[in-house]
């Protein structure tokens, strides 16, 4: 097979410091980007720049180095809402994580809509991130979480998601990108069939969409869309919530004090404008800087580009296992529609076993039940061994997948 | 290179063919420890002398990985013959040094599940790690 995007991948290669490490004596072979990428140079850089140049906090001083620093600060927020084309600046807003940013909505929409009676629709596949709140959300407010059922193929049952909507439907939350079985879920259309049937707001777990494709969150109609910014390559502490203006607007703020008001008297505050009636406090300023030179990295590929090849890598890695006797392969067997994560397990290798043996030959992959373990109830496995691409791997990992693979085999003698 | 595929060979061997597994009947004392992370489930069940004092024999059941159930099937032998007294100072670090293999600190919650599922059986908090203190008192 020729590999067409070579050079896509030579580059980045380069552009990763981490990637020319050795582990065990081994080329490091990182096979882990689902849980969280490694940073290019240029992220690196862009963040020793703030602190080293032009440092300061943001918002707040009449200084020079403070009004660049909230320049700097505030072009991300720029640079955001064009990678996801949002409407308005207005409508991103800062977090921690893509978890915080669920918490957010389940908090401040949630505590103040959800009523006895009312139901939550989430999925079966979910990341305990857009679980839990929920399910916390519904016990404190006597609502119910109701869960869409995968089918054997491992894709969302379409017919019964929209069988379960209701008009008792107040919340929809789902995950673009599963994070387990790589499916790509039709997010556009779930959107539809919830305004159809429902008032339900809908909010989308992007943790696994944005990092790997193009998305661009007016096409797909959602309410709410989050996401964190370590797992596209830029650094851990910063997350992004977009949320629809007239929402966000109606809203009460998540967290208060600082940076989120716009008068404070001793009898109580007025609320800031958006976005930064969301962001109380210092938020993580070199961080999102950081993020910034992400967004420019990915963005001199293109989303297109970035996709089309891990969809190579995904087309050459998923055939490969599946050919091998003992592998199975949890999720879509197919390309089609799935993003680069790819859970599977050989023979009855336990994943802690599968991951030591691929760490000793220098390869990261991650085991367990990576924070999905109700769906793994669903699979009927305990946990799972995960290996998943990004723009920086290559063919020559898919092949140590592969010889590690063996080698877990012989070991066990599956 | 050689070396870890001796350690390997010590807990395949233990993982395919695990010690004193299995049920034990009428035992003085039995806990179930889990780690849902992963899955991992050990049982374990003792009976003591007729004094009550010693470890006559201890079982142990459950799933795992090579390390949680090598380690379960080490533990059964290493801690026959100890009294409670001994194995209430028996840390966890004296026991990841009994068995020999080095294990990586991820890991090591998997190798230690038997010895706490053990502890709570008997009835027994996890002993402090010993420590000289480099102060007079
Ligand atoms: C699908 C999905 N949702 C949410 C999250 C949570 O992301 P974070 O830990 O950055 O908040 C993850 C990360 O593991 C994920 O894969």
């Amino acid at each position: 097979m020729v590999f067409k995007n070579k050079k896509l991948s030579a580059a980045c290669i380069r552009d990763f410091p981490i990637l020319k490490k050795r582990v065990h004596g081994k080329r490091f072979v990182f096979l882990d980007s689902a849980a969280s990428t490694q940073k290019p140079q240029a992220v690196i850089d862009a963040m020793s720049a703030c602190y080293k140049n032009y440092y300061a906090n943001v918002h707040r001083g009449i200084y020079q180095f403070s009004e660049r620093a909230s320049e700097a600060y505030e072009e991300v927020r720029e640079k955001v809402r064009s990678f996801i084309n949002a409407g308005s600046t207005r409508e991103i807003i800062f977090t921690r994580n893509a978890t915080e940013s669920i918490n957010l909505v389940a908090y401040s929409w949630g505590k103040a809509n959800i009523r006895k009676g009312d139901e939550i629709l989430i999925t079966e596949m979910e990341h305990h991130a857009n679980l839990v709140p929920w399910q916390e959300l519904a016990k404190e407010h006597g609502a119910k979480v109701r869960y869409v059922p995968i089918t054997g193929r491992g894709r969302l049952d379409l017919d019964a998601f929209e069988s379960m909507i209701s008009v008792k439907t107040k919340i929809v939350a789902f995950a673009h990108v599963s994070n387990v079985l790589g499916t790509i879920n039709p997010a556009a259309k779930l959107v539809q069939i919830a305004r159809k049937k429902s008032p339900a707001i809908v909010l989308v777990d992007g943790a696994q969409s944005v990092p790997h494709l193009p998305v661009d969150v007016q096409a797909i109609g959602a309410d709410f869309y989050v996401f964190s910014a370590h797992k596209m390559l830029g650094p851990s502490g910063v997350g992004v919530l977009h949320g629809r203006e007239e929402i966000l607007s109606e809203m009460r703020p998540f967290m208060t004090g600082g940076d989120m008001i716009s008068k404070v008297t001793f009898e109580g505050a007025q609320w800031n404008d958006l976005p930064w009636k969301f962001e109380a406090g210092t938020p993580d300023i070199a961080g999102v800087i950081g993020f910034g030179a992400a967004l420019d990295y990915l963005s001199a590929f293109g989303m297109k580009t970035v996709q089309a090849y891990e969809e190579k890598l995904t087309a050459r890695a998923l055939p490969a296992l599946l050919a091998i006797p003992g592998v199975e392969v949890y999720g879509p067997k197919e390309t089609r529609d799935r993003s680069s994560a790819i859970a599977f397990s050989v023979g009855d290798a336990h994943p802690h076993d599968i991951a030591s043996i691929f760490d000793e030959e220098g390869i990261a992959i991650r085991a367990g039940d990576h924070c999905a373990q109700p769906l793994h109830e669903k699979l009927g496995v305990p946990a799972t061994a995960r290996a998943s691409f990004y723009l920086y791997n290559t063919p020559a990992d898919i092949e140590a997948l592969i010889r590690g693979v063996y080698k877990v085999k012989k070991i066990f003698r599956v | 290179m050689t070396e870890s595929i001796l350690y390997r060979e010590i807990i395949m061997d233990h993982y395919k063919n695990p010690r004193n597994k299995g049920i034990m009947r009428h035992p003085d004392g039995s806990a179930e420890r889990d780690n849902p992370l992963c899955g991992d489930r050990i049982v374990i069940a003792y009976k003591l002398d007729g004094k009550k004092k010693k470890l006559l024999s201890v079982k142990f059941e459950g799933t795992g990985c090579s390390l949680t159930r090598a380690g379960a099937s080490m533990l059964t032998e290493f801690v026959k013959g100890k009294t409670i007294k001994e194995l209430a100072v028996y840390t966890d670090g004296d026991f990841i040094a009994d068995m020999g293999v080095p294990i990586t600190p991820a890991r090591k919650k998997c190798a230690l599940l038997a010895l706490e599922a053990l502890r709570t059986a008997v009835g027994i908090e996890k002993p402090l790690i010993r420590k000289t203190s480099r102060y007079p008192k």
